[in-house]
């Protein structure tokens, strides 16, 4: 088993979230094992690995969504604004208000497409027009012309794509700092996925994204900052644990990786 | 700075202490309406026991083989009232069972189309929800008249057979195992139904796909596979049965001497309760309460054994 | 080479209902058959006679008059509506908020932990309790105590003995109900920052309004039926009830008591208030059943 790694520095200033020797396990079962990364501020960042390798479970630390899962533990820390997220302080949902998180499968609340917006920002506190806010931001996840003549009506009657952007616009509602993506797009279909990414490139000029993807294209055209996970067997054991191999920008991953595995990876040799 | 801009627009980046309180007082809140039933269930037992313990202390074990139940002289057994549960239970199910089992394998099984077996449990269905008072009614002027006639004639047939032994003229325990039957039915009818439902598609395709007819493979295939969740529907039933109350009071006649036979009047613990502690007073309230509380010893073996033989079934499917 | 044909070849695939085999299997379908009817059989006879007999007693009056003293004729069941109405939504209020609460916890907040093991067990094992126990109890615990401000038998001790029957069913539904909210939609709330607290009433529990009303229209539809824990805890009052501390009459323990006495007009009664309650509860079934197939679409 190797664990090298390759990681290039973000300069300090720059550094949104940082990973220090984090190691995740539900119950005994190692998932991910000492990751040290440095998420940097204003880019979209991408992750990216085979099925197994932890990328959804360490974006899923980023914002404590993992401490849904009873056996979940978490070793190392991960800091954000100078504070480690898993300390015992830290209230979950505080941080959530500043990290927000975009799923896998669309997933609107059983309310109007108006109600899908304010929820979020009404929870948070939003002080100013609501209407406004509504409008600005399904205009800023693009799907406002779908969604103008029907806030009225249920989320559900959107397109998947359309659900998908409309959860989106929910999140950049709340004004966080950083938005999660675990997988955003794989529950879409091709042209639904363009749009997303638009986007995003709209949205990465104000927020910081962490974007968990299985396709290595759209690494290529939304990210900046790649980061390459893999799974390897554990010795002795059954199962796999997952570690960051290798990150970089993007361009550096996917042209000239430092690594043999993300070679493989990205040239599509792999396994 | 821009953060600050956010800060100020969004007022509740920082959680106040009273949306904490909330959140942890919601959850206490709620925990310990969970715990209500656990503390429910011990005071039943507690309860009935504390009020219990005078008779428990006077006639101790006895209590259970004794038939004498006189308030007069204030001796109390209550041995009657439990053969009564006891027997009454029993035949019922003996009757229901193939009855409802039965019924199920009708409802699952393609015998007839999708739109009638639905109106069909349906109506099982609906059966249950009929009120154990208003069936008691029901017993009293059709039910007990109707088949007073079929019980004389067995009587006169086989009247030196113990059990029928005596004539019917009037409640007792036969009219009340039929009205018994009526109430199991939906129950054991629903779960075997849900049973039978869960047996995989594929057991059955693999029963006829080797040429079996279709009554082989129900019997052979299709039955074993979901026994285990009759069985314990079947006990569910059971448990339901011993502790029926108003029907049987309003048809089993109410006696508190021992009888051999089917036809002539009985009692169960339920009705026993029922009918005489509205009067009791002292040492017989105190007797009841015993009798109430080996009548939910009696349910709780049944009701658990029917969970834990319901809780294998399913670990077998997972 | 010749190909000897194999040695069924030669009978035909027609079916040949003489075997024993498709005898056998006749005469089963035929049993079924058989069982499926009678197990129908008691629900067409109960209603129609209920309903028959309940029409033809039936009249305005009925509904706005005391029951007559014994030997007399006409009166009505107008307490026993309204005892039965007021001891139902006694029970509610103890069960509903109860019932729902525990379930929230169990599919909320539990995480499947011993706890939870040990509610979920005690929530069957109380749906198995009888009913006259849960009389009983309420009975030594409320009536024969006198702890509610001096009274013995009441409403209040009626409801609360109702309520005890109808908690196991409204956890059951509530835990099952929530479990079926996709873990998504809980995702999402919390995403954007809810707490807990918010993410489950706002979000989770208008997602299974629709099973959990239809399992408490259930209970209520069963609870509005039960007699054995009402007649040592409500008892039985011939007059209109005097307010929830005091003794009243519902309409299940007005047929129990009215069924066994010898005269014609309490017997009337009795019938009158089977349909009444009849109707009640089959519209009550009927409705939980609309709720659910509301939700379904």
């Amino acid at each position: 088993m190797s664990f090298t790694t390759h990681i290039t520095d973000v300069p300090n200033d720059q550094v949104a979230i940082t990973c220090d020797n984090v190691t995740i396990s539900y119950g005994s079962f190692e998932a991910v094992k000492s990751v040290f990364l440095e998420v940097p501020r204003g880019k979209v960042t991408a992750f990216i690995g085979p099925s197994g390798c932890g990328k959804s479970t360490v974006l899923r630390c980023f914002n404590r969504m993992n401490d849904l899962i009873p056996s979940f533990s978490l070793k190392g820390r991960i800091i954000y604004e100078g504070q480690d997220l898993y300390e015992p302080k830290v209230d979950p949902v505080e941080v959530r208000r500043r990290i927000g998180m975009v799923f896998q499968r669309p997933n609107p609340f059983p309310k109007s497409i108006y109600e899908n917006i304010a929820f979020g920002a009404r929870i948070n506190g939003y002080t100013g027009d609501m209407d406004e806010l509504v409008e600005r931001s399904l205009r800023r996840a693009a799907v406002w012309d779908e969604c103008k003549d029907k806030l009225q009506e249920s989320g559900y009657s959107l397109s998947g794509g359309q659900q998908q952007r409309l959860c989106i616009a929910r999140t950049i509602a709340t004004q966080p700092d950083v938005i999660l993506m675990d997988e955003p797009c794989s529950a879409l279909d091709p042209i639904s996925t363009l749009k997303v990414e638009e986007t995003m490139h709209e949205l990465k000029k104000e927020f910081t994204i962490v974007i968990v993807t299985h396709n290595m294209q759209q690494a290529v055209r939304v990210s900046d900052m790649t980061a390459f996970y893999n799974a390897v067997a554990v010795e002795g054991g059954s199962g796999k644990v997952g570690y960051l191999v290798e990150f970089d920008e993007t361009a550096n991953i996917f042209n000239n990786p430092k690594q043999q595995s993300t070679q493989e990876y990205v040239s599509g040799r792999f396994g | 700075m821009e953060a600050t801009r956010r800060d100020l627009l969004y007022t509740l980046r920082h959680r106040p202490a009273s949306d904490k309180l909330v959140d942890n007082g919601f959850r206490s809140l709620v925990t310990a309406l969970a715990a209500l039933v656990g503390i429910v269930l011990l005071a039943i037992f507690l309860v009935v026991f504390w009020e219990a313990r005078e008779a428990i202390h006077l006639f101790g074990l006895n209590f259970i083989t004794s038939t004498t139940w006189n308030p007069v002289e204030e001796k109390f057994g209550a041995f009657t009232a439990i053969y009564g549960t006891i027997l009454t239970s029993v035949l019922a199910l003996l009757l229901a069972v193939p009855l409802g089992v039965g019924t199920a394998i009708f409802l699952t099984e393609n015998f007839i189309h999708q739109k009638y077996r639905t109106i069909i449990s349906n109506m099982v269905e609906l059966l249950a929800a009929i009120p154990s008072v208003v069936l008691g009614l029901w017993a009293i002027f059709v039910l007990e008249p109707t088949i007073r006639p079929v019980l004389n004639v067995i009587h006169n047939k086989l009247g030196f057979i113990p059990i029928f032994s005596t004539p019917a003229n009037g409640p007792g325990f036969m009219p009340a195992v039929l009205i018994l039957v009526v109430m199991l039915l939906p129950i054991i009818t629903a779960i075997s139904r849900d049973c039978l439902n869960q047996v995989p598609p594929d057991l059955r395709q693999a029963a006829y796909g080797i040429g079996a007819t279709r009554w082989t493979s129900i019997f052979q295939v299709i039955l074993p596979a979901a026994i285990s969740g009759i069985i314990g529907g079947i006990m569910l039933a059971l448990g339901r049965a011993m502790g029926e109350t108003m029907a049987v009071t309003m048809i089993i006649g109410n006696s508190t001497s021992f009888n051999l036979s089917w036809f002539a009047p009985g009692n169960t613990i339920a009705a026993l309760l029922a009918n005489q502690f509205g009067e009791a007073d002292g040492i017989q309230v105190s007797a009841l309460m015993y009798a109430a509380l080996v009548l939910m010893i009696i349910t709780f073996i049944v009701n658990v054994l029917a969970q834990w033989i319901v809780k294998r079934l399913s670990l077998k499917y997972d | 080479m010749t190909f000897s044909s194999p040695n069924f070849s030669t009978t035909s695939l027609h079916r040949k209902p003489g075997l024993l085999r498709n005898r056998a299997n006749a005469a089963m379908t035929a049993v079924a058959a058989t069982f499926a009817t009678i197990a129908v059989l008691p629900l067409i006879f109960v209603i129609a006679y209920v309903l028959i007999k309940g029409i033809t007693v039936l009249s305005p009056s009925i509904f706005f008059e005391l029951p007559p003293p014994p030997g007399l004729d006409g009166g009505g069941i107008g307490n026993a509506l309204i005892g039965t109405l007021v001891v139902t939504l006694i029970s509610c209020v103890f069960a509903v908020p109860v019932g729902v609460g525990g379930g929230i916890y169990l599919a909320e907040f539990s995480q499947g932990n011993k706890f939870a093991e040990f509610v979920r067990f005690g929530t069957n094992v109380l749906a198995g309790v009888p009913s006259i126990i849960a009389g009983v109890f309420i009975y030594g615990l409320v009536v024969s105590t006198r702890v509610l401000f001096g009274n013995s038998y009441s409403a209040v001790a009626g409801g609360l003995a109702l309520a005890v029957l109808m908690l196991p069913t409204i956890i059951k539904t509530t835990d099952e109900g929530l479990k079926l909210v996709p873990q998504e939609l809980r995702w999402g709330a919390l995403g954007v920052g809810a707490s807990t607290f918010v993410t489950t009433m706002k979000v989770v529990l208008p997602a299974a309004v629709a099973p959990i009303a239809t399992g408490v229209v259930l209970a209520i539809a069963r609870s509005a039926g039960e007699t054995a824990p009402l007649i040592f805890t409500a008892l039985f009052s011939p007059f209109w009830p005097e307010g929830i501390f005091k003794p009243l009459a519902t309409m299940s323990v007005l047929i129990f008591n009215f069924a066994i006495m010898p005269y014609e007009a309490q017997i009337t009664l009795a019938w009158a208030a089977s349909f009444v309650l009849v109707v009640m509860i089959l519209g009550m079934n009927i409705f939980a059943r609309w709720i659910s197939g509301f939700a379904q679409r």
